[in-house]
Parts: structure tokens; sequence; C-alpha cells
């Protein structure tokens, strides 16, 4: 346990910093660092439901305190997992269902559903110019209060005289329902904000840094994730080859500018990218290294260039990718794995990059204390040799022995030392 | 290479038109629908559900190759019915209540579909009495429950407590699968099956139809 009562919140602060930065640069720190991505546990620890933690901020702040009065990880999230959705009922969001939203109890898990936001015959409208089709097409239909968006594609119809045209929407009863709900959405949103920007302060002031500077995501993933859904992507590789890479090429700065802006607005550095369809069984390594690796590469060194620390989060199975993994600046990224062979993924990555996740859900949600332990011991006896790596759970965390949590906690914190 | 080989090479490739004509010929040829069926298109279904199992080929090529089946059975269908082919057992498939993920669930669909075998797919969010009435109604002998979220896991629970209220807990092999489950998982909540992929969960479901 670390000795807080003896140290300051600036000290504690700049000693789970300095861990965290001498593991991502492949040197060896006082410590395995500890940075488990909690999303439902701590509402659940904290003895309240998932929408409760959304809805009522004074909860779900008494919530994290408890958290992280008990458990003092190295990286800390503020309630940023615990999404606005006040805000996206505002808007009426179509892709994600939470607790008590649309029949899901208060306490299952909120879900992003995949609807085929672009049809795919509209791949040459997304190249021709991608902020229109996002604002005119993906935008309306993602939300279903904010129709008035479908007639902003005529906005690029501004130039010169162009806007008798191109402003007229602006006169319709749609278009000011369309503002009035983004108001509304837009008040609630800057009240989360609010909560988040005073939560993260008062993490620094106990000594915690926050994890998250910004989130990003695989170009490849922004295609699949939300504008063609799995099933539909996996069916244009084999269609339409050629536009999906050329669709990905013109969303890689895209993805590259948001990060680099997101990372700026909160003013850390670290760039959570969270991947999804690039893992074994979605696609041949052929197509991995055609259609993923190298617009995620380019996302990668973009965000170093630009003095941020790339956290590529890998959800799912990634052992077939490793090796072409390998291709990033030596110490600057780190790897976080789902399920992947982590001694296979330290020799391969290990004088890279630092690795860090794997400790199975299943094992924190149905396992023994023991078997925690094990897990643990496995993970640092094989990953954790002169660094480069950091204890996480294996996927963001829902519900999970409490018991379980602290093992892992505490066995790190006994294990784990280097000094 | 006979045609039914042929039907099953194209299928292999996801060449559905090339599946569709040639199934069109088969029957043309005064090949029987019960031939076409087994030795042509779930031939070439086993042959990639294989391969998927073993990391030769990847979702990308099991939904081209599912889809050209999809054409091939649009006009068997009808044939298979006239000569009273059944298929070879129905399968409950559905992800539990409070889970609304599907593409795993797709994906044992058309494995299991690939092995002959009838799947009444319930879709997402699925009560567990939704799953032991359809498998009473249907005569099913399998019910697959699928999960992705740790919070929904109970309901795999759930389903098990259901049969045995019902009075089908002999009767029916209950599956589980998605990514936070595990061998050890399926034995705790008294599930009698657990697969860690697709393909094998459909060779699992069809060996509870073989004698």
């Amino acid at each position: 346990m670390d000795i807080k009562n003896f140290k300051s919140g600036e000290e504690l602060y700049n000693e789970k910093l300095k861990r965290v930065h001498d593991c991502i640069e492949l040197k060896v720190p006082d410590r395995v660092p500890i940075i488990p991505v909690m999303q439902g546990f701590i509402p659940f620890y904290g003895g309240i439901t998932l929408e409760e933690a959304l809805n009522d901020y004074d909860k779900a702040e008494g919530a994290f305190d408890k958290f992280y009065e008990d458990f003092e990880p190295d990286l800390a999230w503020d309630p940023v997992l615990m999404y606005p959705v006040n805000a996206f009922k505002t808007w009426d969001l179509k892709w994600m269902r939470w607790p008590g939203h649309k029949g899901l109890g208060p306490n299952t898990m909120y879900q992003f559903l995949e609807n085929e936001n672009m049809t795919e015959d509209e791949y040459d409208e997304l190249i021709f110019d991608p902020t229109s089709f996002i604002a005119s097409k993906w935008i309306p239909r993602s939300f279903g209060n904010l129709g008035g968006f479908q007639h902003l594609e005529k906005l690029r119809d501004s130039l010169w005289l162009g806007f008798f045209n191109s402003f007229f929407p602006f006169s319709t009863k749609e278009m000011q329902q369309t503002f009035d709900s983004l108001i509304k959405g837009a008040e609630q949103m800057s009240a989360w904000y609010d909560f988040l920007a005073r939560y993260s302060d008062k993490l620094k002031q106990k000594g915690f840094p926050v994890a998250w500077g910004a989130f990003a995501f695989a170009p490849f993933d922004m295609l699949g994730d939300t504008l063609r859904g799995t099933t539909e992507i996996l069916f244009d590789l084999k269609d339409r080859p050629e536009k999906v890479l050329a669709a990905v090429d013109k969303l890689t700065p895209i993805a590259i500018e948001s990060a680099i802006r997101g990372a700026a607005g909160t003013g850390r550095k670290f760039v959570w990218i969270w991947l999804h369809k690039g893992i074994d069984e979605f696609m041949s390594d052929a197509d991995y290294k055609t259609f993923y690796w190298p617009s995620l590469k380019k996302l990668i060194n973009g965000l170093i260039d630009a003095g941020l620390t790339p956290m590529l989060y890998g959800e799912g199975k990634l052992n077939s990718r490793l090796e072409i993994m390998r291709d990033v600046p030596k110490g600057k990224v780190v790897y976080h794995f789902e399920y992947v062979d982590m001694q296979r993924a330290k020799e391969v990555l290990g004088d890279v990059a630092c690795i860090s996740g794997n400790v199975p859900n299943s094992i924190l949600h149905f396992g023994t204390v023991d078997e925690v332990k094990d897990y643990c011991k496995y993970l640092i006896d094989n990953c954790a040799k002169d660094g480069g790596f950091m204890m996480d759970t294996g996927g963001l965390l829902d519900d999970a022995k409490p018991e379980n949590v602290k093992a892992m906690f505490d066995f790190t914190r006994e294990y784990g030392r280097y000094l | 290479m006979t045609i039914l080989n042929e039907i099953s090479e194209e299928l292999q490739m996801g060449n559905a038109k090339n599946v569709k004509e040639l199934v069109q010929q088969a029957i043309d040829e005064g090949i029987p629908a019960k031939d076409i069926l087994e030795q042509g298109l779930l031939n070439g279904m086993g042959v990639i559900g294989g391969k998927f199992r073993n990391n030769e080929v990847f979702v990308p090529e099991v939904l081209v190759a599912a889809r050209a089946m999809n054409m091939g059975m649009q006009i068997l269908k009808p044939l298979l019915a006239d000569a009273d082919v059944k298929a070879k057992g129905k399968v409950v498939l559905g992800t539990v209540k409070g889970d609304l993920h599907d593409i795993g669930k797709n994906l044992v669909k058309m494995m299991m579909e690939g092995k002959g075998l009838e799947v009444i797919d319930i879709g997402i969010d699925a009560a567990p009495e939704k799953f032991i009435e359809v498998a009473k109604a249907e005569g099913c002998k399998v019910i697959a429950c699928s999960a992705l979220l740790t919070t929904t896991l109970g309901v795999m629970q759930e389903v098990v407590e259901a049969s045995k209220v019902a009075g089908i807990r002999d009767e029916v092999s209950i599956m589980v699968g998605g990514a936070p489950v595990t061998q050890a998982f399926c034995d705790k909540i008294g599930a009698d099956i657990y697969t860690e992929d697709a393909a094998s969960a459909a060779e699992k479901a069809a060996a509870c139809y073989k004698v």
C-alpha cells in the first residue's frame, strides 16, 4: 500500500506519473504500475446503479471518491466513461442504449448498436467531401432530433452569391427544432463537462494523474464502427476493397486532427485508441496489412509527432498482429491487450513498446482471489522483467467481485516491486 | 470435376452468382436436391468452417461463402420441401436479455446452417422464457445463448433454470458462448456446451443430433 498519508497530493501525483512514464519509455520503474480502465465497476462498488451513475452526478462523485480512496490506481479515470446520456436522449441518439433507456435495466451496461449509417453506394460521397457527409448524412441518421442537418450539404454551395440557396434551410421549422434540440443537449453536455473538469482537478489534488487526454479511433474502425457496421465493412473488403482503402485514406488525417484537438482541449497527453475491427478473426494478416495497419500507423506517428502518447487499447484477440505492431517508434506507445498470449507479446514487442492488460474480466467476475493472484503473478513473471508492463484488466471492467479487484491491486503492489 | 464439387468450390470462393447458376444447372441435370445440398453447398461450408477454425480463412471469407450458400438455397429450398428433406436438427439461437450484440451470434448461425441445421434466430435481448418457449414449440434439442457483457452473463443461468422449470432440461443441450464466457463459467451455471469459436459451436450442435 502506498503510504499516502505521508505524501502530499503533488508528490503522489508526480510519483505515479513518473512510474507510468518510466514504464512507457521502457525504463525500470519503482514498481509495476496499475492502470485498469474501470467502467461499471466504480458505480457497482460504490453501491449505486449504473443508471444512477449516469444521471446523478452527486451520486456518481460519491462512488468515484470511494473507489479512488480504496484502490489508488496509478492512472485514474474521471467519470468520462459515464457518458452524458441526458444529452444523448435530448438528441435521440440512435446507436446507443444505456441503463434505464429503451428497455435496458438499471444495471445493464450501455451498449453501442451498429447501424448502417452509410450505405454501400455512398462511398464516393464520403470520399468526395467527408465533412459534408458526416454533417448532412451521418448526424441526422445518428440523432433522431437533429434531422435538420440533412440540409447542411448545401453549405458547400455558399461561395459568392450561393448563400441565397444555402442559407434557406435555416428558415424551416425542422431546422429550428433541430437547433432547439442541439442547444438543449449542448447545455446538458456542458454541465457534464463541468463535472468532468471539476472531478479531474479533484483527482489531481488527491495525487492521481488522469488517465486520458483524448480518445481516437483507427481510421478503419471509424469507417467500420460508425459508418458501415462490422458485417458490412467485412463484406466490403471482398466486394469493394478499393473504396474501403480510399475512404480509410480520407479519414486518416481527420482521425489525427481530432485526437490532437481533443488532447489540446484537456491539456493531457495520453490518447486512447480503442481498437476494434482488426482482431484475429475479422481479417487475414494480408488484409490487416493492407486495410488496417497503414492508416493506424499514420495515426500513431501523427500523435507521437504532436508530442502525445498513443495508448492502444486492443479489444479481442490480436495474437497474429503482434509482429506487425512492432513497427512503431521505441518507447512511445502502450499496447493494451485483452486476449493475447502475453508471454509472446512480451517477446515480440518488449523491446519497442510497453504492454498492459490481459487480467481476464471473467476471473475478476467469477473467479477466486487465488486465481486472480496466480494470473497477476504469471503476468509479472513473464512480462514485467526490467519494466515495460502495466497491470490492467483485459477489458473495461463492469461487475466483478471487489475482493478480486482488491487482490489484483494488492498483489501487484507487493509482488510487482522492483526496488 | 463433378458439378457438385464445382458448387462446393465456388461456394468456398464466395462466388454467389456462380453457385446459383450451378445449382440451377444441377437441378436441370436431374441431380436430387438432397445431394446438391449435402455434397455441394454443405460440403463447401464444411470446408470453410474447418478453415475458419484453423485460422486459414477469416470472417470476410465466411460471410461471402454463407452468402453464396443462401443464393443456392433460394433455388433449392422448394425442391427440398417437395422431396421432404428435413434439416438435420433445429437450434434456437439468441443473444440473452439485456445484451444487444449480435455479430458473434450471427456468425454462429451461419456456421450452424452450414452444418445443415435449421436455426431459429430469436435475435438480441431475448428473455429466458423465449428460448424455452421456442425450443418447446419447435422441438429444438439445442438452445444456444450468446452474451458479450459480464452484466448479462447471469441471464444464461436463468435460461438453464427456466429449462428445469419447464421440465425440458433433460431433453435439451444448452450451449453458451461469447467473449467473457469460459468453460469454467459453463460448468458453474450447469450449461452443457461451451466452445471458443463459431465453427466448433456448429460442430457440437450438429453432434447433438447424431444418434
